[in-house]
């Protein structure tokens, strides 16, 4: 540490005072605070003026952009015009207080916040205990949401990391591997929103009638099969499994990325002696591939697993949660700002966190495995 | 023997490539489809589907047959020979010669179709005017199937698009400047509480944003703040600051130790060092978080609809919208999607190596 000597100051006098406790506190707030002020204002200011948009836009970046490192730099300005000895007390605080105030406002508080929310009822008025956990639990639209989110996470997580696994070991023997790696990637840039538009067009249905030519690439598929065209989006349970296909084509890249640096990672030299043991290909992958990247492979699904928990675009736009294909996402949006039920929504939001704190302790775990610096 | 092991060889490098390619098409396939269809004019879209842009066998009406009065539309009509009913003309004959009859319409018409099945080129009627319509703002009018003209309100997705730009740049910015500061205070300033606040940002990495919609939404309605741009910055600031805090310090506590105890004896202070020193060394971590919180941010729908909604909406919202009020009119829905994709593959895909940086440091986040 720069600071070596982690002097405590003299609890006597009011600057010793001041520098202890109500100083940190006041300058982990002050910099939000003003922050917050100044932009506030000018963003009333800009809001009223009638400037073309590409101005206000333009005006709205410098403002946000230049106001934050401002606030900075004033908030450090007057931290050393104090004596030197409470200075070096407060000046932490300029570096982490504003980013511990906003954690704290947009994470750490809300989860108290929804938590005592959840078991309030619908306005978040009056305390009603366990009902809407009862709801969360019972109801059968969200036994239905939480039977689509595990059909979500069983299948989008295996299929995404098993095709990435694929694509990377064949992609890892072939001259052509950047392009074909580069092409598997590209659905990582594209929205859900913009996803779900590119696969509502593959699946869409015209229905039948005279002249009528399907105009989904799937409906046509079947037709040249000497099939009928079904409306798919339809169709419960299966109309699941067709959003599911949407997460594989947009997560599979992502697993294929990871998965193939560590795979290349795996020093040639085992691998030789394997084969001159007599390996065969399966073998070597079972016995010596895997082995090497199970750290990644267990940081890879969990990723994809917590994506899949948290699935709301892609339901949205291509349902609505309709036809059976609720998630636990969208019943959330849904009881919050359709229904304006706060006590459920709560309760769901609740129940979401607790489907991650498994993630959240392991990742505690690994965190204090690997803390030196600490 | 050895020639044997060779094409052995030869062929699992054939069928290597072969399943990779198949894959590829499948993933480009989608893609492929609504870029296309981005530039057909409305009339075709409606029509026919877009895999028709390319050569193929279609029926290609050569003339047409009007009956006279004498005939009796509501009995057998008697055409070319064959005596079929007026429902089976409308579903279509096909003559000895290959040719297609069809009833054109309803029975008052009393009009056939005569089409023959010839090879159509490449189709040269593509347009840009679907992107037109839906950039602007003002009303659109296009053609449906039936050749009908349809006009409707435009969905600016133009100004969405600015929209968008003003909530990614200092939404990026904002966190990672933030995230710098903090990051730089845990990795190397000493104080009070510095363990129990990291190991809580380690433990708030994962947690879903659900939990904060309900709460900090309370909070935008007291201040007034929802729907603005400001709101947008700081809730994205928000839930992005733990993952960039946890990434730029594991980054900023392996700079050199000596490198920073070096400047601290010159007598340069804290802010001096990590302006002077800090942010230029780092900017190889700082470019790659850039690149996914802008990524993120741009594809971001949920956050976007909460705090923005119908006001100063983005282009995943407008989009969203557009797929909710006019479901069937794909010229729209593929030129807008594609509006919606383009800066962020342009980002993706000039910037791919920070990217996969970025990406590996950051798989911890769902």
């Amino acid at each position: 540490m720069l600071n070596t000597s982690n002097t405590n100051p003299e609890k006597t006098g009011f600057l010793g005072w001041f520098s202890s406790t109500l100083g940190q506190i006041l300058i982990s707030l002050f910099v939000p605070a003003i922050t917050f002020f100044v932009l506030y204002q000018g963003y009333m200011f800009l809001s009223k003026a009638n400037a073309p948009q590409i101005v206000q836009v333009i005006v709205a970046i410098v403002w946000g952009v230049g106001g934050v490192a401002l606030l900075y730099v004033v908030a450090n300005w007057l931290v050393l015009k104090l004596p030197k000895k409470y200075s070096k007390v407060l000046q932490p605080f300029v570096f982490v207080g504003p980013a511990v105030a906003i954690m704290a406002w947009f994470l750490v508080i809300p989860v108290i916040r929804t938590l005592i929310g959840s078991f309030r009822d619908r306005l978040g008025n009056d305390f009603v205990a366990f009902e809407n956990y009862k709801f969360v639990f019972t109801d059968p639209r969200m036994l239905e949401t939480f039977r689509n989110n595990l059909l979500w996470l069983v299948f989008g997580t295996f299929f995404s990391v098993a095709l990435g696994l694929l694509i990377a070991l064949l992609a890892d023997r072939t001259k052509a591997e950047v392009i074909y790696k580069s092409i598997i990637f590209v659905p990582m840039a594209i929205s859900f929103v913009g996803a779900g538009v590119i696969w509502k067009f593959m699946y869409t249905y015209k229905g039948t009638g005279i002249g009528i030519q399907e105009i989904g690439l799937i409906n046509a598929i079947v037709i040249a099969l000497g099939g009928t065209p079904q409306p798919w989006l339809n169709i419960t349970p299966w109309n699941n499994f067709l959003l599911i296909v949407i997460m594989i084509w947009l997560q599979t890249g992502y697993a294929m990325v990871i998965l193939s640096s560590a795979i290349k990672g795996v020093p040639s030299e085992l691998l030789e002696a394997g084969r001159i043991d007599g390996a065969t290909e399966t073998r070597a992958f079972f016995s010596i591939i895997i082995p090497y990247i199970k750290g990644t492979l267990i940081t890879v699904t969990t990723t994809i697993v917590i994506f899949s928990l948290k699935t709301f675009d892609i339901v949205r736009v291509m349902t609505g949660g309709n036809n059976g294909t609720n998630v636990i996402a969208n019943e959330f949006y849904l009881q919050s700002f359709s229904y304006n039920h706060a006590g459920r929504a709560s309760a769901i939001a609740i129940v979401l966190l607790l489907f991650v704190t498994p993630i959240i302790i392991y990742n505690l775990r690994q965190f204090n495995k690997e803390r030196k610096g600490f | 023997m050895a020639k044997s092991a060779k094409s052995k060889q030869r062929s699992s490098k054939f069928w290597t490539n072969f399943v990779l390619i198949m894959i590829c098409i499948i993933w480009m396939v989608p893609i492929l489809g609504i870029l296309i269809t981005s530039f057909r004019p409305s009339e075709d879209i409606f029509k026919t589907g877009w895999w028709n842009v390319f050569p193929h066998k279609e029926d290609v009406e050569v003339d047409r047959i009007v009956l006279d009065d004498s005939v009796d539309v509501d009995g057998p009509i008697e055409i070319e020979g064959v005596t079929k009913t007026f429902e089976e003309w409308r579903q279509g004959i096909t003559m000895d010669d290959g040719r297609l009859i069809t009833w054109y319409g309803n029975k008052r018409t009393r009009t056939l179709v005569v089409s023959d099945r010839q090879w159509v080129g490449f189709a040269t009627d593509l347009t840009f005017k679907n992107y037109k319509d839906v950039i602007g703002g003002k009303t659109i009018s296009y053609k449906d199937a039936q050749g009908q003209t349809i006009t409707r309100i435009g969905n600016n997705l133009g100004g969405a698009f600015l929209n968008s730009l003003a909530v990614t740049i200092p939404g990026t910015i904002i966190p990672i400047l933030i995230a710098a500061f903090a990051a730089f205070g845990f990795a190397w300033l000493n104080f009070p509480g510095r363990n129990i606040i990291f190991t809580i940002i380690v433990a708030i990495l994962v947690v879903p944003l659900q939990i904060a919609l309900v709460p900090v939404l309370k909070d935008y309605v007291a201040l007034g703040l929802n729907g603005t741009f400001l709101g947008i910055w700081l809730a994205h600031a928000g839930f992005g600051l733990p993952l960039a805090t946890y990434l730029l310090f594991n980054y900023i506590s392996t700079l050199p130790r000596e490198l920073l105890e070096s400047a601290f004896i010159d007598g340069a202070s804290n802010f001096t060092i990590f302006v002077k020193l800090i942010l230029p060394l780092s900017v190889p971590a700082l470019a790659s978080f850039a690149i996914f919180q802008f990524l993120w941010l741009w594809n971001d729908y949920l956050v976007a609809l909460v705090f923005l909604g119908e006001k100063n909406q983005t282009v995943t919202i407008a989009v969203a919208q557009l797929v909710g009020e006019k479901g069937q009119d794909w010229h729209l829905m593929t030129s807008a999607a594609f509006v919606s994709m383009i800066l962020p593959l342009v980002v993706f895909l000039g910037l791919q190596r920070y990217f996969v940086r970025g990406l590996m440091a950051g798989s911890v986040k769902g």
